[in-house]
């Protein structure tokens, strides 16, 4: 089996080679092909000059077709190698390095399937994999623009080699074990052993490998000088799915961390999250300000770093995670591929710099800016503050290695640093959110903000009085005083701004609505989903933001979370927050896989038993490591979150840890208003039948037509 | 602390019957300011939590001092009682940090400090914000001064094609 994936790879390799070199030279062909047609000095065309133009132009385009097929054969070979690779796991074939490493006998099948993407090898292939896959679709779908597509394909398959040549020659995925093979493997680490496990990595490389696909659109057009912005439009859906998975990847990183770590928290500025926060960040920029391109043709230049620095800064998160050059608790696998990391990663801004100082000159826009208040501002401002809040994480990570240069010692970069620089710009940020959309393009008036604004404005303030004046009792929330601590002032500010988006939110669908309602009579609620469905784009990200500021309602909740810890023999009882548990009892058990302790606790609230909780501590014998397996308890108001510590080894008693954390449940809720509202930009424009109508009317009714209700 | 507040209010009081709208708003700043300097203050177990957060374990989990949560870890249970200790014996906050960083090295701080060259570590995102926010004035400023395009016989009425594009483009800019 080994062999079969070894040759897999290497066929992978020579196929992406030959795309790549292939689809150049048919680049080269054609472009001398067309010169030879139609000479730019306007020289008369002779005979001979014509056919060797039409001979050149014929060659190139079969040569490009062979590129073409090359790479499309390239992912069934990377399919094959992946597909040989979970075979092994599935057969536990500890023959191979990989399946020793990552996995044992008793491992059930779903993390067996998942050990693909859970080492070093294993998840370059994996990624490999994935880049293989998407350049699939783009190269089956190149009748779009054919030109431009061979162009992103090189591109493509230029990263792909990178991948190809590192699973070929340092991270050799079927790399055969030495000397006698042991009976069983190592495991598969605990901590990955949990069912997000095998969906949470999959989204998140999603994510990162989607954004190689705008980046190649974008260098293709650069390189070709690509007239207009059709490129632009062709990589939206590909960027939109792209940055839902890497949304969608990085939540159910967060909510992993949260079930599994047993620390109480969903992030810890971690270099690994970072790394994903990054591209995202820089990404989320991108669909902002390509919007500017599109409309007014403005940001060019900005557009095209940008799609560069959100494939290259996916590129350093794991360059980051994979050299060891930055500690991390999640950097899972560490070897000396960050060598070859840094090379392409310096090769990819050299080649990108190279062809930008060439071609500059075809990305200027001829735009003028009409005001200062207009959407144009707004989303210069947007992307300022983006890039910033991209600039700090990136400059928070780098920073130990950096202060250990300059001062010969390292420092830890922690939540604490990020909390105080990032929190204000996330706020400013949220403003944005709210004014950005009442703006119109080009001007708008000060009448017309004040219309706009006003109510939403005293809906915030409404909020943040009513959140003060409160009393504490009505919930974690409620009376706060943001001069007692400086995490409740951000809170409050968080919370009032994140109505403040939600009014505006909700008076762009009331205004939109009653318009539509006007003129075609309907319910309003029916207007809102006729309004939605003429403008999926601008509709679907008002529900994005929507979405984004209940994942901050869930991030203020953060400023009120309690813990306790307590050593509870049988009948003992912790209380926290409104929640009074009461140990009912504690045992072990054991499988194949591991050994567990737990502890049965009855949680009453208001004097009634509500539930009953156990929190697991499990030690997996193939590993010899142990994991934590907290219960939690969800409820739209707070999180009990439950960890069983350990076990007291003089008396037997468990140790207990309670998390009370607000509002929690809300992060994940907002991640799918998220999702749906990306899903909704996806879906194409309704044609809008008032203008349909409009027409008809100015039509002459022919004689003997009927007139039929619609 | 209440003496301070005490003056306060009285200065308050004072500034209200001169009628100095502006003096009042000083002293409303002032009283907001004692209040957040002296609640900041707060009691042992306040600080415990402040100055426990502010801290790393050092067992290698890379976890912030009070969220460390291995049993039997060899380092965070031993550092949180040296932290009580240090606070019942009325140490100050940048004492205890202090002793604590030259116990365990300068990483045992979850963030820089706001000394040297760790002050670098704050500075620069407002260095980047302030660039940042000077170049998009640049951008502004050139984009606002570029010349209309010029009109070459004065108005005249758009039809046919030319009205579509024109008809397109507003499409394009509002719909969004």
């Amino acid at each position: 089996m080994a062999e079969i994936g070894s040759f897999a790879l290497l066929l992978a390799l020579a196929l992406s080679g030959y795309s790549f070199v292939a689809g150049i030279v048919a680049l080269a062909f054609q472009k001398r092909g067309a010169l030879q047609l139609a000479p730019a000095s306007g020289r008369v065309i002779v005979p001979e000059q014509s056919s060797l133009g039409a001979l050149l132009r014929q060659g190139s385009e079969r040569i490009g077709e062979t590129a073409r097929r090359a790479g499309v054969a390239t992912f069934f070979a990377v399919l094959l190698a992946s597909i040989v690779l979970v075979l092994c796991a599935f057969r536990d074939d500890f023959s191979i390095a990989y399946i020793l490493h990552h996995s044992n006998r008793d491992l059930s099948a779903p993390y067996k399937f998942a050990v693909l993407w859970s080492g070093q090898e294993g998840s370059l292939l994996f990624w490999s994999l994935l880049l293989a896959a998407y350049g699939f679709v783009l190269r089956l779908r190149y009748k779009t623009d054919p030109r431009l597509f061979a162009y992103a394909s090189v591109v493509l398959s230029g990263v792909q080699i990178f991948f190809l040549l590192l699973l070929n020659f340092a991270a050799h995925p079927f790399a055969i074990v030495t000397g006698t093979i042991p009976a069983d493997g190592n495991g598969l680490n605990p901590l990955l052993q949990y069912p997000e496990m095998v969906i949470h990595p999959p989204m998140l490389y999603l994510g990162y490998v989607g954004f190689t696909i705008p980046f190649a659109f974008a260098l293709g057009a650069l390189i070709m000088k690509y007239p207009g912005e059709k490129w632009i439009h062709i990589t939206r859906r590909w960027t939109m799915v792209t940055w839902a998975f890497l949304t969608c990847g990085i939540f159910l990183g967060a909510h992993w961390a949260y079930s599994v770590l047993g620390w109480g928290g969903y992030w810890g500025w971690d270099p690994v999250e970072n790394a994903s926060l990054m591209p995202w960040l820089a990404g989320t920029a991108f669909l902002h300000s390509v919007m500017m391109q599109e409309k007014r043709g403005m940001l060019k230049m900005w557009n095209m770093w940008l799609v560069f620095a959100t494939f290259w800064l996916a590129i350093l998160g794991t360059f980051l995670t994979r050299s060891g050059i930055i500690a991390s608790v999640h950097a899972f696998a560490q070897s000396s591929i960050g060598d070859w990391f840094a090379w392409f990663l310096a090769i990819t801004l050299i080649v990108f710099t190279f062809f930008f100082i060439k071609n500059k000159s075809h990305l200027r826009s001829e735009h003028k800016l009409e005001s200062l208040v207009s959407r144009e501002s707004s989303f210069l401002f947007n992307n300022l503050l983006f890039v910033l809040l991209c600039f700090t994480v990136l400059w928070g990570t780098w920073f130990p290695k950096i202060s250990e240069l300059v001062q010969g010692n390292k420092v830890t970069v922690g939540a604490p640093f990020y909390n105080r620089v990032a929190i204000p710009v996330a706020l400013l940020l949220l403003i944005l959110t709210a004014v950005g959309p009442l703006l119109a393009w080009r001007k708008t008036s000060f009448e017309s903000l004040k219309r706009n604004f006003m109510w939403p404005s005293i809906g915030a303030v409404a909020v943040a009085v009513f959140l003060m004046a409160t009393p504490h009792s009505w919930g974690s929330v409620f009376g706060l005083r943001p001069w007692v601590d400086i995490s409740y002032f951000y809170s409050l500010m968080a919370i009032s701004l994140a109505a403040l988006v939600t009014f505006t939110v909700a008076s762009e669908f009331y205004r939109g609505g009653r318009v539509i309602s006007g003129h075609t009579g309907q319910g309003m609620f029916a207007s809102m989903v006729q309004l939605t469905h003429r403008n999926t784009r601008r509709y679907g990200g008002y529900i994005v933001h929507f979405g984004v500021v209940v994942v901050i309602l869930g991030l203020a909740g953060s400023a009120f979370n309690q813990d306790k810890e307590m050593e509870m023999k049988n009948g003992d009882q912790m209380t926290i927050g409104p929640y009074t548990l009461i140990c009912r009892s504690s045992t072990e058990d054991d499988n194949a896989n591991y050994f567990s302790q737990w502890a049965l606790l009855d949680v009453y609230k208001g004097g009634k038993q509500i539930d009953t909780m156990s929190p697991v501590r499990r030690f997996y014998h193939a590993s010899q490591q142990t994991s934590t397996m907290p219960d939690i308890r969800s409820t739209l108001n707070e999180d009990l979150y439950l960890v069983f510590e350990g076990v007291n080894q003089d008396n037997g008693h468990p140790i207990l840890r309670a998390h009370l954390n607000p509002l929690v449940m809300w992060i994940w809720m907002g991640v799918w208003i998220m999702l749906l509202g990306t899903i909704l930009t996806l879906v194409p424009n309704a044609p809008a039948p008032v203008r349909a109508l409009a027409t008809a009317r100015l039509e002459p009714v022919r004689a003997g037509s009927t007139v039929t209700g619609d | 602390m209440s003496n301070s507040s005490n003056s306060c209010e009285a200065h308050i009081a004072s500034s209200a019957k001169r009628g100095h709208a502006r003096r009042k708003l000083a002293g409303v700043i002032l009283i907001t300011a004692a209040v957040f300097v002296f609640l900041g203050a707060g009691d042992a177990g306040t600080r415990f939590n402040e100055i426990g957060h502010r801290m790393m374990c050092i067992c290698g989990c890379n976890q912030i001092l009070l969220e460390c949560n291995h049993v039997g870890c060899p380092a965070s249970d031993g550092m949180r009682n040296e932290l009580m200790a240090a606070l019942t014996r009325g140490d100050s906050d940048s004492l205890v940090e202090q002793s604590f960083v030259q116990k365990y090295g300068p990483t045992v701080l979850a963030a820089p400090t706001g000394k040297g060259f760790d002050r670098a570590a704050y500075i620069m995102p407002f260095v980047a914000l302030v660039l940042g926010f000077g170049l998009i004035v640049i951008v502004i400023r050139e984009w606002k001064n570029r010349p209309a395009p010029a009109i070459a016989d004065g108005l005249r009425p758009v039809r046919g094609l030319e009205l579509e594009e024109f008809r397109d483009q507003a499409r394009k800019e509002t719909d969004l």
